[in-house]
């Protein structure tokens, strides 16, 4: 990957009269936030009810009321939620798939779902059909593809009563004419059927792509159930502005978009927490450390965005290529359990009972955070650190062993070696004390404890290209030109105002291996949402 | 030797370590693999003492983009035609498959042709590692011929090149293959069980799969990367194997010229104190501290994770990834003077002669 230009920064503009409500759902708090500009106005923590929409409907009106605001007040809505990644990973409340490959004969030796496990592919349906179709690496026609062929899959949707499509072409994100028609064609014939295509989910490499497409298939349903859930509890609370959802580069998008790609969820927490880093401490370049109770999460953001990862990554099993955030995760948390013999700290935790387990709240395990307080008593106001007997010859390896996890988490996640930052965000921060090396200052920012739900509150919208050019046919000039104008467009299309949008990441990539000048381009535009709310018209 | 599902991952891993950051990502070599021999059944392997001296054995490989073969995978008929097309060519049947380059993508697509057509696949290969060019086998260095070279794609064409040079045929070969959509099918160096015997490195895919192995049974332990060099040393072909350096990647730098992947990537020893910087054209070329050569091709140069000793490509190497640079030596047939006078370090623009490694 070389030549990798960046544009100037892309700072978060938030218009100063706007009023947001962040809600980030997780496993074991439910937190909402008020914003309103670059103010924080209120937040809130509350426990994940099982029917999840308690917790929201709880959270949102404590901070209502903290504001003093009514809810027709609010302009935006955004929530993270692990809901999707959860129920793919769980394997359950998934729907059965028709999957249509659009390629052969190229790719024919490895048909949809090769590499599956076993009991991903037993915990739904999939009805797998293969004809030709797709395109070469510059766009043109790698094999003649039909309508036509499309009437068995039709047959076979009617009669099994199926209701979600998942299409893959080769080389659907060069060139996406065979989807959209393949799309257009069955939705002539069964009108009520969800049809996911993979150039709108992934990028070059069939497997891969495909299989974030099949994902995003078989929880279509549970995507309406879900949008109309969130839909239903917000109109419950009279709050009629707009909902968002976060995805996994830190981006929005709309509740009916998620009712489409209810994959691009996937992994839009440690996105939340790091982008919310970010606004809280105004910092663009910067290392940040998610510490929660169990494991720390460690990221870099660029331009105010967390770094995507360049790997693979595996979920539920399944190979995908997402845009990811590059983390580092360590098994180090506020309530990691320490032995004082060894000098050891983790992985095993007492997790979110923290405050009936650790000594300095009266428990009988010691833990990261009472280490921590005898260092800075100060830092939880209802803690009684002086529990904690230990002697300083005791506790001195165990806080080197935490600054230690600290350090290397920080040190590999590291893109350079000038110092930069660190924002510490999540409840376990006090267990940070010495500036690791590499970094310029630590930031505590307040607010820290709801950096997810105010990383929520603050989403962009985004636009990506990403195809292969040959600068043979077009100068490269006027191809990283003609691939920024699609990717501006993509994000107005996305619901950018088209002011606001700018380029945020060029990535230009020489196919290795060949004569000539093809080259892979990705572009990533982002811009400030578009304010479609009642009080902006 | 047998080859069965299970073991395909630790092959792989293996085959990766021995493509000495090159080779292509062999995940979609290993998918292929496996669903070829769901279908089919696992291969036959047998080695090169069970053919006669007159057998007909010929390789199989892809040659293309890795970027491209990610998207167009193979349909598995350009592979039966690719047998066929030399079978017609060469007016005989074939009596075995073997593949030509152990290192990468290159030791699963073997496996795929084998399962497929029903003929054992030979354990052996051309150099025991991988390398950027047709030309740098063991076979063109003791004068077989790599003609006829036949390619073909999924679409049913298929062409042939006969030239009695095996530089010419690469580049023959380079501009064929751009259209065909950037990736194709590709056999050359058709043997007779003779000149196998003789000129193959042999025993290389027991050697890929009880790596790989070494490496996944390491992890149980306190050190994966010394299981590895261990292994490594209990082998002929790669024993000295020697640790390099562990640290921490500080600089990448890539440049493509010529239809590869040029550049060199400095590592860091934790205390900032030692440096080694690698020098690569696909495959790791060169390892050196400042001024001084510490390894050179033909040796194989492999760059693997610090903790879990997971072979990393020169593709997909990056910036702060913890490593171990490890250099080994590779099978007496390839450091010969003729072997280093088609793959030794002047051969790829390096300014020293090879330097053989002698202790570990």
């Amino acid at each position: 990957m070389s030549n990798k230009q960046k544009s100037k920064p892309n700072k978060t503009q938030l218009t100063d009269d706007v009023i947001r409500l962040g809600v980030d759902v997780g496993g074991t708090n439910t937190d909402a936030v008020l914003i309103c500009g670059h103010h924080v106005l209120a937040s809130t923590k509350q426990t994940t009810t099982d029917n999840i929409y308690q917790g929201i409907e709880n959270a949102v009106t404590d901070v209502l009321q903290q504001a003093g605001l009514s809810s027709e007040e609010i302009d935006f809505c955004m929530i993270g939620t692990t809901q999707f990644t959860n129920a793919f990973v769980q394997r359950r409340e998934l729907n059965d798939v028709a999957i249509i490959r659009l390629g052969l004969p190229t790719a024919k030796a490895l048909p949809p779902l090769t590499g599956w496990p076993q009991s991903m592919l037993d915990s739904f349906k999939q009805q797998v059909f293969m004809f030709p179709g797709g395109h070469h690496f510059n766009g043109a026609v790698n094999s003649d593809f039909s309508e036509v062929l499309l009437d068995p899959v039709i047959e076979n949707i009617l009669a099994n009563s199926l209701s979600s499509v998942a299409i893959s072409a080769v080389f659907s994100p060069i060139n996406q004419e065979f989807e959209l028609r393949a799309k257009q064609y069955l939705l002539t014939h069964c009108p009520d059927i969800s049809v996911s295509m993979s150039h709108e989910i992934g990028r070059v490499g069939i497997i891969e792509r495909e299989n974030s497409t099949i994902m995003n298939a078989s929880l279509a349903k549970l995507a309406e159930r879900v949008v109309n859930a969130f839909e239903t509890s917000l109109a419950k609370l009279n709050i009629k502005a707009p909902l968002y959802i976060t995805q996994n580069d830190g981006t929005l998008m709309t509740a009916d978009a998620v009712r489409q790609f209810p994959v691009m969820t996937f992994a839009s927490g440690p996105t939340n927490s790091m982008r919310g880093a970010a606004f809280l401490s105004g910092q663009q370049e910067a290392i940040v450390a998610d510490i929660g109770g169990t494991t720390t999460d460690i990221g870099m953001l660029m331009q105010g965005f967390p770094r995507e990862s360049s790997m693979h990554v595996d979920i539920g099993g399944v190979r995908t290529n997402f845009r990811m955030p590059d983390i580092i995760a360590t098994g180090l948390g506020g309530g990691s359990i320490c032995d004082p013999v060894k000098g050891t700290v983790g992985p095993q935790s007492v997790g979110y009972l923290l405050k009936e387990k650790a000594i300095s709240f009266g428990g009988e395990i010691l833990t990261a955070t009472d280490c921590a307080l005898t260092r800075d008593p100060a830092f939880i106001k209802e803690a009684k650190p002086e529990l904690v007997t230990l002697k300083a010859a005791q506790l001195a390896p165990i806080n080197q062993a935490i600054n230690k996890l600290i350090s290397q988490g920080i040190d590999e996640i590291k893109t350079s070696r000038a110092k930069v930052p660190l924002i510490l965000v999540g409840g376990g921060h006090i267990l940070v004390h010495e500036t690791p090396a590499g970094i310029s200052e630590i930031i505590r920012p307040q607010y820290a404890e709801v950096a997810n739900a105010i990383g929520a509150s603050i989403g962009m919208v985004s636009g990506d290209i990403d195809q292969i050019f040959d600068y043979d046919d077009l100068q490269r000039d006027e191809s990283l030109e003609l691939a920024k104008q699609m990717a501006i467009k993509a994000a107005i299309v996305a619901g950018a105002i088209p002011d606001t949008v700018s380029i945020l990441d060029i990535q230009e990539m020489p196919l290795s291996y060949i004569k000539g000048q093809a080259t892979r381009i990705r572009i990533r535009a982002t811009g400030q949402l578009f304010l479609t709310s009642q009080r902006a018209c | 030797m047998n080859l069965t599902l299970n073991d395909l991952e630790d092959y792989a891993r293996g085959a990766a370590l021995l493509g000495a950051g090159g080779g292509g990502d062999p995940y979609i070599g290993r998918l292929l693999a496996e669903e070829a021999i769901k279908t089919y059944g696992a291969p036959r392997i047998i080695s090169a003492q069970e053919l006669d001296d007159d057998a007909v054995i010929i390789s199989v490989a892809m040659i293309g983009a890795p970027t491209v073969l990610i998207e167009k995978a193979c349909s598995g008929d350009d592979i039966d035609l690719l047998i066929k097309a030399m079978e017609a060519r060469l007016g005989k049947p074939i009596d075995a498959l073997m593949p030509i380059e152990i290192g990468g993508v290159n030791s699963c697509l073997p496996l795929v042709a084998a399962a497929r057509t029903g003929l054992p696949l030979v354990n052996c290969d051309g150099m025991g590692r991988a390398f950027p060019g047709l030309e740098m086998v063991t076979f063109n260095v003791y004068g077989c011929d790599i003609s006829p070279v036949v390619m073909t794609d999924e679409h049913n064409n298929q062409v042939v090149i006969d030239t009695d040079s095996a530089a010419k045929a690469e580049k023959f070969a380079r501009s064929v293959v751009g259209e065909m959509g950037l990736s194709a099918m590709l056999s050359c160096y058709p043997l007779n069980g003779k000149q196998l015997k003789k000129w193959g490195v042999h025993g290389t895919m027991t050697l890929a799969l009880e790596l790989g192995q070494s490496i996944r049974l390491g992890r149980n332990g306190d050190n994966a990367v010394q299981a590895l060099l261990s292994a490594l040393n209990q082998t002929d072909y790669y024993s000295p194997a020697r640790l390099l350096l562990t640290g921490k990647v500080v600089d990448v730098e890539r440049v493509t010229r010529d239809g590869f992947s040029f550049g060199h990537c400095l590592v860091q020893s934790f205390d900032g104190e030692k440096e080694v910087n690698l020098s690569f054209q696909n495959e790791f070329l060169s390892a050196k501290s400042q001024d001084t050569f510490l390894a050179t091709v033909p040796d194989i140069i492999a760059v693997v994770d610090s903790d879990n000793a997971e072979p990393i490509t020169a593709e997909t190497i990056r910036f702060g990834q913890r490593v171990c640079v490890i250099a080994t030596s590779v099978p007496e047939l390839m450091r010969t003077p003729e072997a280093l006078a088609i793959f030794g370090p002047r051969c790829f623009g390096l300014d020293t002669d090879y330097l053989p490694t002698t202790t570990k």
